[in-house]
């Protein structure tokens, strides 16, 4: 086999472990849209939020330290304690079923019965507002996420692999953290799948997909199941949150990963679980390949747009996506 | 009575707008939110503790207050060309934008406003030719001349030869990122390398595809034009692969602390360009005396000292001089953009001076003219130390090319004088 085709193997594959990335930050959007029809624009800043909160409790900074310094001129940033990691994240997951909480209490409780749009225009507010708090409570700077999490190649398949196309082959470049992070998302959707199949408020919460007048009629609490899709939609965005803040620090332009699900949505469906991660993954494939081959011909820095150039051809013939549910309109 | 609070109300009000216009105003168009923050944030801060410190230690510049007028852009172009228009009618006497993008917009508004802009390398590089760009300056240096720089490092690198020596460009896929291209094409031809060109896209949180490209190509020498994410995703990308640190270099822009800590132990030995050392200097005393004890630091004091931080200071200094010798011109203290403008093409940094201020070669010598607003273009590298957390400084300040640079520079000018219908010269 040729250097150039192993090299192209090897970027499939890491194609592939980039779609799980993207299907990681999608399962928020899904989780959301499936169970309440919102499309959720803040899902991208939750999964900063959460991962801002995890370094902050983590390393015991104190919440709103500018905003409490400068009004009461004291010196305050930190307790002074640092937080192990396992407990920080049952924390943070603590503070995210409380934001699910304050987001039904304060927000859609009051826009019940409103056209889809105005809920999506909340969310876009919603989005803002965490944005601001997120930078209140913990600060702008880069933050470095030391959750021990592998990073670097995986030098033993290298080493197992240099040579097969030649000299010029240099072995199979698989990134440790993307390895964790299939591993993660494997588990998260296992589990996802299996909460809604085999619990009773994973049931609950297919019912109120379904329909939500019929759900309410069996004396399902809609409020409830609410909070429980947006506190998961909180614990997956504190994943993403994690393995994409592993790679370059937590900071603000964490909230922009959001923008790499979206061709995923487009492609897998909104409604679909399964469709996430295999939208995720046929995206993550394709714009690498794409790059891989044709973009050294037209100056490379393809992949954004060719992501949703592949999207919209989905959408072209299947507008509800390669998952999702079809659209039927009874006359 | 009623009468007489009403008059007094409007005589207080008179009197503080009065001195108010009196003031020498500094519009600072920061960034303090957003995903850019982590630059904005320590250069904002260093730029107006050092003009606090003035204001604290000698009572303003020539007997006059500084006034600093804060803007938040979010590194947004729109948002700073509407915090130029807010500020502008304040008696700005110069814009610092920090942002390429909104420089770009800036260069029109302000050549007609006649108000001065300062881009310390970044923003469009052919300004450095004043006789095209009366109201733009970009001194001490731009981003031809970091590219030159760099290039003149890697020729001491390897005894003066680069032939046959591949060197890639990992640029941002913007206008910023695309600076470069021009300059490392044309030294390629002269010193006989290989130039290849590697865009990432905005804003650069997954390089997969590039960094793959690297490891399959294996070029000598990896250089980065990035911002933002962009730096902190590449450097741990580089680490990912095994590229030796030491062989791959960021320019000014891709240096500052914030940029290597996340990748942690992995960006050890990582070299960047810096346009100003950075370094404990004396003048730091001073702030923490009379600008942070006192409770008037612009942040939480936590920047002092950084890259950012130092180059921001650096950039206030170089504002306050030109003040100076504008007052110093034209025998005023409350001058006006216009003078500002004089003061800043006479103005001459040598390091007598900044031994005075207490910035001891935190910058090279330079000095201003009508035909040269870009200054020396000098640079030195430096080299990340993660197990200290510092920079170190690996070489003394290097020269760029300038013949190449000035002809580049030239070219691009003349192109951009004959589409605006402007008369090349000095005013």
């Amino acid at each position: 086999m040729s250097a150039d085709f192993l090299y192209g193997i090897e970027v499939v594959i890491n194609g592939l472990m980039a779609g799980v990335m993207y299907a990681l930050v999608a399962l928020g959007f899904v989780l959301i849209f499936k169970a309440s029809g919102i499309f959720n624009f803040a899902q991208g800043v939750m999964a900063l939020f959460a991962a801002l909160t995890l370094v902050g409790i983590m390393e015991g900074q104190v919440p709103f330290a500018h905003l409490i310094n400068a009004t009461f001129g004291t010196e305050i940033h930190h307790f002074g304690w640092h937080v192990p990691a396992l407990l920080a994240i049952f924390l943070t997951v603590g503070v995210m079923v409380v934001f699910a909480w304050a987001v039904q209490r304060f927000l859609f409780r009051h826009l019940v019965g409103q056209e889809p749009i105005i809920l999506f225009m909340a969310t876009i507010g919603l989005a803002y507002f965490l944005e601001g708090v997120g930078d209140l409570m913990w600060g702008s700077d880069i933050k470095t996420l030391a959750l021990g999490l592998p990073q670097g190649g995986a030098r033993w398949l290298e080493d197992a692999t240099a040579g097969l196309g030649g000299e010029d082959f240099y072995g199979f470049f698989i990134d440790k953290l993307d390895i964790v992070a299939t591993g993660v998302a494997i588990v998260l959707v296992a589990g996802l799948i299996a909460f809604s199949q085999y619990t009773k408020h994973g049931r609950a919460m297919r019912a109120v997909a379904d329909d939500h007048q019929a759900a309410l009629s069996v004396g399902i609490s809609l409020n409830f199941i609410w909070i429980l899709v947006w506190s998961l939609a909180g614990f997956v965005a504190l994943v993403a949150g994690i393995m994409w803040g592993a790679k370059s620090g937590v900071q603000f332009s964490l909230s922009l990963i959001a923008l790499k699900a979206l061709p995923v949505l487009m492609l897998g469906g909104f409604t679909s679980i399964p469709g996430a991660i295999v939208g995720g993954l046929i995206i993550g494939v394709g714009e690498k390949l794409f790059e891989f081959l044709i973009g050294p011909m037209v100056g490379g820095a393809t992949e954004n747009w060719f992501a949703y150039v592949l999207a919209l051809l989905f959408l072209v013939f299947r507008p509800q996506g390669l998952f999702g549910e079809k659209i039927i309109e009874r006359v | 009575m009623k009468m007489k609070t009403l008059t007094t109300l409007a005589l207080t009000s008179a009197l503080t707008a009065g001195m108010a216009a009196a003031d020498l105003v500094i519009p600072d168009l920061s960034y303090r939110t957003g995903p850019y923050a982590a630059g904005g944030t320590p250069f904002s801060d260093g730029y107006q503790d050092y003009f606090n410190l003035l204001n604290a230690r000698d009572g303003g510049i020539g007997g006059e207050e500084v006034r600093i007028v804060e803007c938040e852009t979010g590194y947004n172009t729109e948002k700073g060309v509407e915090c130029y228009e807010a500020t502008k009618n304040e008696g700005a006497l110069i814009y610092q934008p920090l942002s390429t993008g909104i420089t770009y917009q800036l260069i029109p508004k302000a050549t007609a406003d006649e108000i001065p802009i300062h881009t310390m390398g970044y923003g469009r590089t052919s300004a450095a030719n004043g006789e095209v760009f009366n109201w733009v300056f970009n001194y001490p240096a731009n981003y031809w001349d970091a590219a030159s720089v760099m290039v003149n490092y890697l020729l001491d690198e390897n005894d003066g030869d680069l032939e046959g020596k591949t060197i890639a460009l990992l640029f941002h896929n913007s206008a910023y990122g695309k600076e470069p291209i021009r300059t490392l094409e044309a030294l390629s031809e002269d010193h006989g390398f290989e130039f290849t060109q590697i865009a990432v896209d905005h804003p650069g949180q997954e390089q997969k595809s590039q960094w793959l490209q690297i490891r399959r190509e294996r070029p000598d020498y990896v250089l980065m034009w990035g911002w933002g994410v962009m730096n902190q995703v590449a450097i741990q990308e580089a680490a990912n692969i095994g590229f030796p640190m030491e062989n791959f270099i960021g320019n000014w822009w891709a240096g500052a602390e914030h940029d290597v800590t996340p990748a942690g132990p992995a960006a050890d030995g990582y070299l960047s360009l810096n346009m100003n050392r950075v370094g404990d200097l004396p003048v730091f005393g001073e702030i923490e005396s009379m600008v942070h004890e006192a409770g008037n630091a612009a942040g939480d004091g936590s920047n002092m000292g950084s890259v950012l931080y130092t180059r921001g200071m650096y950039a206030a200094m170089l504002a306050a001089e030109a003040i100076a010798k504008a007052q110093e011109i034209h025998s005023v203290s409350d001058i006006t953009p216009a003078m500002m403008r004089d003061g800043m093409e006479a103005l001459e940094i040598t390091d007598a001076r900044m031994n005075e201020l207490g910035m001891a070669q935190i910058g090279p010598e330079f000095s201003v003219s009508c035909e040269n607003h870009g200054g020396s273009g000098l640079g030195i590298v430096q080299q990340w130390n993660a197990s200290e957390g510092s920079w170190t400084a690996l070489t003394d300040y290097i020269a760029p090319e300038d013949a190449l640079i000035d002809s580049l520079i030239i070219e691009d000018s003349t192109a951009f004088a004959a589409e605006n219908n402007i008369t090349p010269g000095c005013l």
